[in-house]
């Protein structure tokens, strides 16, 4: 087995909020106890609804967020051993909004080559060519680098945040809903194109999305996020075939599907919403919100147990699911 | 125009008032709600589906305006009707429910009263019988506790809350159409089953009609009985549900159903490179001549580039009627 590119180990990142004079401090566990791999060259899917703790994980692995307990390594080294500089050569982020995450007064040859001067590549001429290299790469014209990102579309304004990200020929890649602020008819372009660099360039993703088509079509892996744990990983077809939590399952009933029609089972739904991270639910997190609450939910937290090969879940009730 | 109508928009402009020239934001859009029916309007951002929605409303503010066209509610025209017909209308017979509940609601103001205050302006009813009444409304879209939730204000709620409030609201009247602008894209996607069930259920019992609109497809075929996909100000096709994802015919929605990873696809066809639209949305400065689809589209011939092409009506599947709008469809 082929030695993980980011080892995550029990990681947790609590913040306080609130005050001592209003309320009291309290304590927001956004990522509690997160045990995660992600081998070289491969894509692995988180998913949850807002607030789970997502985005919270991929700055804590950016190094950008100290963890409260626990490990995280990068490519064999503890993220607290390796320099900001060194980290940021080995992992980067692709956001959101690409209206939001581009310094709108730097030309794209500005936002490209910026990093790589940071990072000691000096030579002009060495400069440029990186530049027009993955420039072309990613789909955009080399003639356009001296363009302001408001000269771009949307779809071609993310291409500029890839680039931006693939510049300093980092291992691994943090994709935070890199499409979901894209027009429907531009999404195709950017996950083809996603795809085609990793197999090129032998990436790594971790892809941050509540759409769960995109992430079964781009996943070699899926984990489930809940409430800052992870409920349930495995490869993606266990996941999406044979979902053993009763969240994943929820998760893919609520998704309309116009090929059939006929109304999802009632029973794989859940009800209500997701509690506030700041006082979850005692035992299973999941429980007032599951069709298959019992007592033992509510006084107990189930562990994330093997369910078969290489996939786990957290639930009491995993072997009779499926 | 069949007996059951409900609203029937024909040839409808929309005037975009530019620095110099007058654009035409929506143009030649026609189509026909019938009573209790959930029609349903898709299309990308800047394609005009929330403006013939304001249109319907009578919410249209510089710059945009009507250029044209009419707007029946039951056989009455609206297009021109008053402020104080269309501020009646509103709420009484016509129920909206917006994206952002938080922004549509009056963060100043416990949500009971808000609810309250449709049936003291549209019914007539004393303070203290609609406040009983918001909380019976309240129930309807099964808040937990309504009576202890009438008193709290918006930002006590969730997301979810809010739109269950919003959907409360639009429908306390009993409206014949409820008009429900991208009313789940805010909210998580557990949630979004969850609001749409309800609307579903709440409007099938009050027998009101629908028009929803919305960027995703997939959840609107589901919800409604008929859809039909705008692109660039223009009706491009209307078909059954079912169809628009069975058979579409427009150039346009074709590959808007292709280009769309979906569950269970890569188990079937393996990991495939998603089938792409090329090229992006025309701004409104610059629609192409002829079909506004042309510069994108697979099909394009001579004729698309300089003539934009009529409405064909496809055959009808259940007394449904479907049309396209393309020189080369099926």
């Amino acid at each position: 087995m082929a030695e993980p590119l980011l080892a995550l180990d029990d990681l947790a990142v609590h913040f306080k909020v609130g005050s001592a004079l209003a309320g009291g401090v309290h304590t927001l566990k956004a990522v509690d106890g997160v045990t995660l791999d992600v081998k070289p060259g491969e894509c692995l899917g988180l998913v949850g609804e807002s607030g789970c703790g997502k985005s919270t994980l991929a700055l804590a692995i950016m190094g950008l967020i100290p963890p409260t307990r626990g490990h995280i390594a990068l490519d064999g080294r503890d993220l607290a051993q390796r320099g900001r500089l060194e980290t940021a050569r080995t992992v980067q982020m692709i956001f959101q909004d690409p209206y939001a995450s581009l310094n709108p007064r730097q030309t794209v040859r500005r936002t490209l080559a910026d990093p790589l001067r940071i990072h000691g590549v000096t030579d002009r001429a060495e400069v440029e060519a990186r530049v027009v290299d993955i420039m072309a790469k990613v789909g955009l014209r080399p003639e356009h680098a001296d363009r302001y990102p408001h000269e771009f579309s949307g779809g071609q304004r993310q291409r500029i945040g890839i680039a931006r990200a693939l510049i300093l020929k980092p291992k691994l890649v943090i994709c935070d809903e890199p499409v979901s602020a894209l027009d429907v008819s531009i999404r195709a372009q950017i996950i083809n194109l996603l795809l085609e660099l990793k197999d090129e360039l032998g990436l790594a993703y971790i892809m941050i999305s509540h759409d769960l088509g995109v992430v079964e079509h781009v996943s070699d892996r899926v984990a489930v996020m809940y409430l800052g744990r992870i409920v349930e990983q495995g490869g993606w077809q266990e996941i999406f075939e044979n979902p053993r939590h009763p969240y994943t399952r929820a998760l893919i009933a609520a998704i309309p599907d116009p090929f059939h029609r006929a109304a999802v089972s009632a029973r794989a739904k859940a009800r209500g919403e997701v509690p506030s991270a700041l006082d979850p639910p005692p035992g299973c997190h999941f429980h007032p919100r599951c069709p298959l609450k019992a007592d033992i939910c509510v006084s107990q937290d189930p562990p994330l147990e093997p369910v078969a090969a290489g996939h786990r879940a957290a639930c009491h009730f995993r072997d009779r699911i499926g | 125009m069949t007996a059951d109508s409900l609203l029937r928009v024909e040839d409808l402009r929309i005037a975009l008032a530019g620095d110099r020239t007058i654009y035409n934001a929506v143009e030649e859009v026609s189509f026909e709600i019938r009573r209790g029916e959930a029609f349903g309007l898709v299309g990308e951002s800047g394609c005009g589906k929330s403006i013939t929605a304001l249109a319907v409303m009578g919410l249209l503010k510089r710059p945009l305006s009507l250029g044209g066209g009419k707007i029946l509610l039951d056989g009455e025209e609206i297009q021109n009707a008053s402020a104080a017909r269309m501020r009646m209308l509103r709420g009484s017979r016509i129920g909206m429910i917006f994206q952002e509940p938080m922004t549509a609601l009056n963060p100043l103001s416990p949500v009971g009263r808000q609810i309250a205050e449709m049936f003291v302006l549209h019914q007539n009813a004393g303070w203290s019988e609609a406040m009983d009444r918001a909380e019976e409304a309240l129930r309807q879209v099964r808040v937990p506790s309504p009576g202890r939730r009438v008193k709290d204000y918006p930002h006590q709620l969730s997301g979810g809350m809010r739109q269950r409030v919003m959907i409360a609201i639009a429908l306390a009247c009993s409206p014949e159409l409820l008009i429900a602008d991208e009313p789940t894209t805010a909210l998580d996607v557990t949630v979004q089953a969850e609001i749409i069930d309800l609307m579903a259920e709440l409007c099938a019992a009050k027998g009101t009609a629908i028009l929803m609109i919305s960027h995703d497809l997939g959840l609107v075929a589901n919800m409604c009985k008929r859809v039909a996909v705008m692109y660039a100000g223009r009706i491009v096709e209307a078909q059954p549900a079912e169809a628009i994802f069975a058979k579409p015919q427009h150039p346009y929605t074709q590959g808007l159903v292709d280009s769309l990873p979906r569950l269970g696809e890569r188990s079937r066809r393996g990991q495939q490179r998603l089938r792409e639209i090329a090229g992006v949305v025309p701004s409104i400065q610059a629609y192409p001549a002829g079909c506004r689809f042309n510069p994108r589209c697979p099909r394009a011939s001579d004729v698309c580039l300089t003539t934009a092409p009529a409405i064909t009506p496809l055959p009808a599947a259940n007394s449904i009627e479907a049309l396209v709008r393309c020189h080369h469809h099926g």
